[in-house]
């Protein structure tokens, strides 16, 4: 009965934790035996050793699943105007084959001639297959008190299937290529009333946005806290949110203008990240604070 | 409709390792709305968990338990291949019970 207290000990410390998690990039699921190793000037505060020994609880149980389930039958069931199932759905390695997709996304996909990340490709695949319109797919495409979007629950899903696989995003054509060049250059790029860019919260080690420590995305250590952990649970709220989610609200602290949902700028983000990454092993979709 | 439960049960030295997640608002009651109008509390009351339809655990519940619970439990007694049951009912009377295997 240990679990029914730590969940409630959880809501409780939930509501202390409401005020100071306005969208930050929660750290990575770490276990013990390998703690986050930081810059000795950026010491764990008590409040992220904490979480992360709940996390290390929670891992094998995540609230994530329930989404993956409702993913699993969203992704087998007729729907849309064209009455089909994303079962033909092909995420790079062939119609319906969902294993080892995730982890090798972005990349380049010819029938669509660009690069996509998970979630582009699953709002391409709803398009094209279900009859969907991604105008409508757009309007609303993250999760909130009242719904949770179904590409949300789809890409969970599909993440879920490359539980425990190895990063391998594939930089061999040469749109993949250029997808990392500009992604870096808009990681860069400094801009917006703050004359912020993406590298001045994630360029260094130590940073942090009020009690949450930042990754250095730049760093080879830190890179997989950018794959890591996402598309994650969020414990504030209860709400499951993508890497959409997370490219869209760091634009929007940054007062950069509003991305467009599964546009080719994230794809390009996502693959400059997701690339640093590689050869790292993905723990499937996460939980976070 | 509530949403599955996602339910794992694992046999080991003799007893039975359960794992639950259910798919629950666990509305307290005490928040707003954007409107300022409250939100209606919407819990989980009572959860009980079967083997054999015999009774292993039987829990009352309140406001305190977070948004989409998990529960974890060990009972004595149990095979693999065995089913083990669950049900869970809110103060709405809505009522959920999902069903798996021992593994």
């Amino acid at each position: 009965m240990s679990s029914i207290k730590l969940r409630a000990v959880l809501a409780l410390s939930g509501l202390v934790l409401a005020c100071a998690t306005q969208a930050q990039q929660a750290a990575a699921p770490k276990k013990a035996a390998a703690p986050a190793k930081k810059a000795a000037s950026a010491p764990k505060d008590a409040v992220t050793a904490e979480f992360e020994k709940f996390r290390e609880v929670m891992e094998d149980a995540s609230p994530a699943e329930l989404f993956e389930a409702k993913g699993e039958e969203l992704w087998k069931t007729r729907r849309g105007p064209k009455n089909a199932s994303l079962e033909q759905c092909d995420l790079g390695l062939g119609p319906g084959v969902l294993k080892g997709a995730y982890v090798r996304m972005p990349r380049y996909f010819a029938d669509a001639d660009q690069v996509m990340d998970a979630e582009r490709r699953i709002v391409y695949c709803m398009v094209t297959l279900q009859g969907f319109k991604a105008e409508d797919l757009a309007k609303r495409p993250f999760s909130s008190e009242s719904r949770t979007p179904d590409p949300v629950s789809l890409v969970t899903y599909v993440a879920g299937q490359s539980r425990g696989m190895k990063i391998a995003i594939p930089q061999r054509h040469a749109k993949e290529r250029e997808a990392y060049k500009v992604g870096r250059e808009i990681f860069d790029f400094r801009a917006g009333a703050w004359d912020f860019s993406c590298a001045s919260c994630h360029g260094e080690d130590g940073k942090r946005i009020r009690t949450q420590e930042l990754p250095n995305l730049t760093s080879k250590k830190d890179a997989i806290r950018a794959f890591q952990g996402w598309p994650g649970y969020r414990m504030t709220g209860g709400l499951m949110h993508t890497l959409q989610w997370r490219m869209n609200d760091c634009f929007r602290q940054q007062r950069f203008p509003e991305p467009g949902y599964a546009s080719e700028t994230i794809a390009d983000l996502l693959t400059y990240m997701g690339v640093n990454a590689n050869g790292q092993v993905y723990k499937g979709p996460g939980i976070k604070r | 409709m509530a949403d599955p439960m996602r339910i794992r049960a694992v046999a080991k030295d003799g007893g039975v390792n359960v794992k639950i997640l259910m798919a629950h608002e666990m509305e307290t009651g005490q928040r707003k709305d954007g409107a300022g109008k409250p939100i209606p509390a919407h819990f989980i009351q009572h959860v009980s968990a079967s083997w054999q339809g015999k009774v292993v655990l039987s829990a009352n519940w309140g406001t305190a338990i977070a948004k989409n619970p998990f529960l974890e439990f060990n009972f004595k007694g149990g095979q693999k291949g065995e089913k083990i049951q669950v049900t869970w009912t809110d103060n709405k009377g809505d009522k959920r019970t999902d069903e798996a295997t021992i593994n």
